[in-house]
């Protein structure tokens, strides 16, 4: 029938037989296209080729058998496959109650990388589509408005608005502001608060219009003044 | 002249058959028979929201009672789908809302399902009475309210694990004073707190309440107060199980549950404060199901509870149990059939407790009755795997999460292969596998040559060419779905089993080696599949050709290839063949 014939034709075993290596696909050429920016796409194992697979296969298993990176796993998405609200579950637990057996030093580690794990929604005025961005991959707000200002603002042809310029959420000079839900359903701006609390307490973030965030609790021109000097 | 049976004489030999696939069969007999059977089917299972449309199915089967959907793949579960992919049930609603004004039955997974949607579908149904959304997400309480306010007749409400917008406890005081049908009450999901003196009115006017799963904004306190209004509950979930200790509490909610003699489903127990724990004594010999896996405690505690459930089939723990409690386990649950653990510290760089392969194959000797495990570890090693095969050729899913991806085996530091084909060879019955550590193309190789009744894979950072995905495709005969991430496969394998892909629901691979000139072709080549590039890096015809997808998602398809609702990261072929989105 015509499909085993095509079949033949694609694979003769010796073509299969491509050798031990991986291969992991080298996307060729327009490897700098589009917004690869940092946080502002999914990030997998290709990205950390010393973290995961290289080399022999022996030289792999004892890579990964010594090494345990958990600040690169966490960069991984969706792995281990565990659903977000059992994760979520899990970290507030081990924030309210004193397990057994667990030091101090551990749930230490659990609260400094944020009662939070994984993905909070990101919703821009003016757009129905929010996306979802992994708070746990950053550590700074630089980092995080950066990639926010890839992922809304980045000059690629099927971007909506095609803004050109880079948009600096941070620091009060553009048409649109960061700002957050905290845990007490209040909205504030981004940046007052040191990166650890805010992680402790953020629910969501909105890129909001500068003209609408006047008057967001306790911030005032002022304070917006304060900020711009504060900032890098 | 040919001689038949009346109508309504087929009609009612149709009725007794009830699984999908039988009346599947019978409506390709004949034209007649297909006619009838359409007529009088009341229920419809729907495997993925984008193979049909609602007008085809409402032109087929006028007089549905109940409808079963499922939308995302199930890769969306772990955020590998981004977020305004698909899968809304607005469009189906509001079709259905026309079509058929006796619906009874809707439950949905992994769809988008908006406050919209909810009050629409309590206003159109004069007799609705299922509601189970499933890792839903869009609504938000209000949407509750509505279905509260207006379902007359609601059996059951069951939100398991959907995301829902929480803006008030509210809604549930909207359950009118005059409903007593409730039989199912899920909200184990919600966050906020409910008026607990409308939720105990409400569970005291119920009295064919049979499962009743509160939130963790239920105090521990109050529990008895609701379990003593509804001693004929068989599935019970705790809210936050933690409280100050005192002896009138804990006496209190022990009376109450040793009144509950039909109590087979105990879950919740967040914050679980272990000397609260007795309290549930008395019924966990009739106890068949468990769910710990909120419970936060040591091994002992947990020990102490499941060696009283002598009849448990099925427990969901934390790793907390450690390979101990899964030994004392295997030791007094001799009817288990159903193992999941999770882990407790996933992220953290050295293992917080001592579960590790053995806790595995401890169950799998001591269980005869064990078929399907999901299971989280960090260690693992063939013989374990050899071990566990052969102890348990009954197994029918079989999950193994090694938490290191690529993880050899640790003793000898080989892939796992071996293992895990032992696990394919030696379980004739496996239906669903998800593997993890390190694996060559040799394991797919196995799974092709023995896993011949196997209906879902899952495969992450595996294999080494596109033989491996080669192997699968062309060797597991009952293959419906299968999701792939993060392996080198790419166009070989997938276009030379083109067809084989017809023959199953879903294909799912992200960043994986597939290029868009394959996706192309497989579009071109398979009319009735329809293949979706999602790729947030703009269009892929700005990119060359051989330029890999980030992810690609094929499934069969009667309805249109170009759906209405695509964001603009998604791309099918548009009709003049070239890749085009809408």
């Amino acid at each position: 029938m015509e499909n085993s014939t095509v079949e033949k034709e694609y694979i003769g075993d010796e073509e299969l037989e491509l050798g031990l290596g991986l291969s992991l696909g080298n996307a060729s050429g327009e490897k700098g296209a589009a917004a690869y920016g940092n946080g502002g796409r999914i990030l997998t194992a290709k990205d950390f080729p010393n973290g995961f697979a290289c080399g022999t296969k022996r030289e792999r298993a004892q890579k990964s058998a010594s090494s345990s990176d958990p600040a690169a796993l966490r960069q991984v998405v969706g792995w281990p496959p565990i659903r977000s609200y059992r994760m979520n579950s899990l970290l507030s637990q081990a924030k309210a109650s004193n397990v057994a057996g667990e030091d101090d030093e551990s749930s230490k580690k659990k609260m400094n990388h944020g009662g939070h794990l994984g993905f909070v929604k990101v919703n821009m005025d003016g757009l129905p589509i929010g996306r979802k961005l992994d708070l746990n991959a950053h550590k700074t707000y630089q980092t995080l408005a950066k990639a926010l200002e890839e992922m809304f603002f980045s000059p690629s042809p099927h971007s909506r608005g095609g803004k050109e310029q880079t948009v600096k959420l941070l620091d009060g000079s553009s048409e649109f502001v960061l700002t957050y839900e905290d845990k007490e359903g209040d909205w504030m701006l981004v940046g007052d608060v040191p990166w650890g609390m805010f992680l402790n307490t953020v629910k969501r973030l909105r890129i909001m219009r500068t003209s609408e965030a006047n008057g967001l609790a306790p911030k005032s021109q002022e304070r917006n003044e304060k900020q711009k000097s504060k900032l890098i | 002249m040919a001689y038949s049976f009346p109508e309504e004489v087929l009609e009612h030999v149709f009725s007794f058959l009830s699984l999908a696939r039988d009346r599947n069969a019978v409506s390709l007999v004949c034209k007649s028979w297909y006619e009838i059977e359409r007529w009088c089917r009341h229920r419809i299972f729907v495997g993925n929201c984008y193979a049909v449309s609602p007008e085809i199915v409402i032109r087929r089967f006028p007089e549905l009672r109940a409808v079963e959907m499922k939308g995302k793949p199930h890769f969306a579960d772990f955020n590998l789908v981004p977020e305004g992919w698909g899968a809304y049930a607005y469009p189906w609603i509001a079709a259905m809302a026309e079509a058929y004004p006796f619906l009874e039955e809707i439950k949905l997974k992994r769809m988008v399902v908006t406050d919209e949607s909810l009050e629409l579908i309590s206003k159109s149904y004069k007799n609705f009475k299922v509601l189970v959304l499933t890792s839903c997400e869009g609504f938000t309480t209000d949407g509750l309210a509505s279905i509260a306010a207006n379902c007359r007749h609601l059996r059951e409400l069951d939100l398991r694990e959907s995301e829902v917008e929480d803006l008030s406890g509210h809604w549930l005081s909207h359950f009118p004073d005059s409903c007593t049908s409730l039989v199912s009450l899920n909200m184990s999901c919600l966050g906020s707190e409910v008026s607990f003196s409308s939720l105990e009115r409400l569970v005291a006017r119920s009295p064919n309440l049979r499962t009743l799963r509160l939130n963790r904004a239920v105090p521990l306190e109050k529990l008895a107060n609701l379990v003593r209004h509804a001693p004929q509950l068989v599935e019970l979930g705790t809210g936050a199980y933690s409280s100050e200790i005192r002896s009138d509490t804990f006496s209190s909610l022990a009376d109450a549950f040793s009144a509950c003699k039909q109590l087979k489903a105990l879950s919740g127990f967040w914050d679980v404060v272990p000397s609260y724990l007795p309290a549930v004594y008395s019924v966990c010999s009739g106890i068949t199901s468990l769910n710990l896996s909120y419970a936060a405690i040591p091994s002992s505690d947990l020990v102490k509870l499941i060696s009283q459930c002598q009849n448990l089939q099925r427990l969901w723990v934390l790793d907390y149990i450690e390979d101990s409690g899964l030994e004392a386990l295997a030791a007094s649950c001799k009817d288990l059939q159903e193992l999941r653990v999770f882990p407790s510290d996933p992220f953290g760089a050295e293992p917080n407790v001592s579960l590790t392969e053995q806790g595995l194959v401890s169950v799998s000797e001591g269980c005869p009755k064990l078929e399907s495990v999901l299971y989280f570890c960090r260690q693992m090693s063939n013989a374990a795997l050899i071990a566990i095969a052969r102890n348990r050729p009954n197994f029918i899913r079989f999950r193994l999460c090694i938490i290191e991806p690529q993880a050899a085996d640790y003793l000898t530091l080989e892939p796992l292969d071996a293992g895990f084909g032992a696990i394919v060879e030696n379980c004739k019955e496996l239906r669903r596998l998800s593997m993890s550590g390190l694996l060559t193309d040799r394991v797919f190789k196995y799974i092709g040559t023995h896993a011949k009744k196997l209906e879902m894979l899952s495969i992450a950072f595996a294999g080494e060419s596109d033989l491996g995905l080669h192997h699968v495709l062309s060797g597991c005969d009952s293959l419906r779905k299968l999701e792939i991430r993060d392996c080198p496969f790419g166009d070989k394998a997938v276009l030379a089993n083109a067809a084989k892909l017809d023959t199953m629901r879903s294909l799912w691979m992200s960043s994986c080696s597939v290029s868009f000139g394959a996706c192309k072709l497989l579009a071109q080549k398979m009319p009735r599949l329809n293949v979706e590039v999602i790729d947030e890096r703009g269009p892929p015809d700005s990119r060359p050709e051989s330029c890999v997808v980030e992810r690609v998602y094929v499934y069969r398809t009667v309805a249109s290839r170009q759906r209405l609702d695509m964001p603009d990261f998604v791309w099918t072929l548009d009709e003049d063949s070239s890749m085009r989105y809408s």
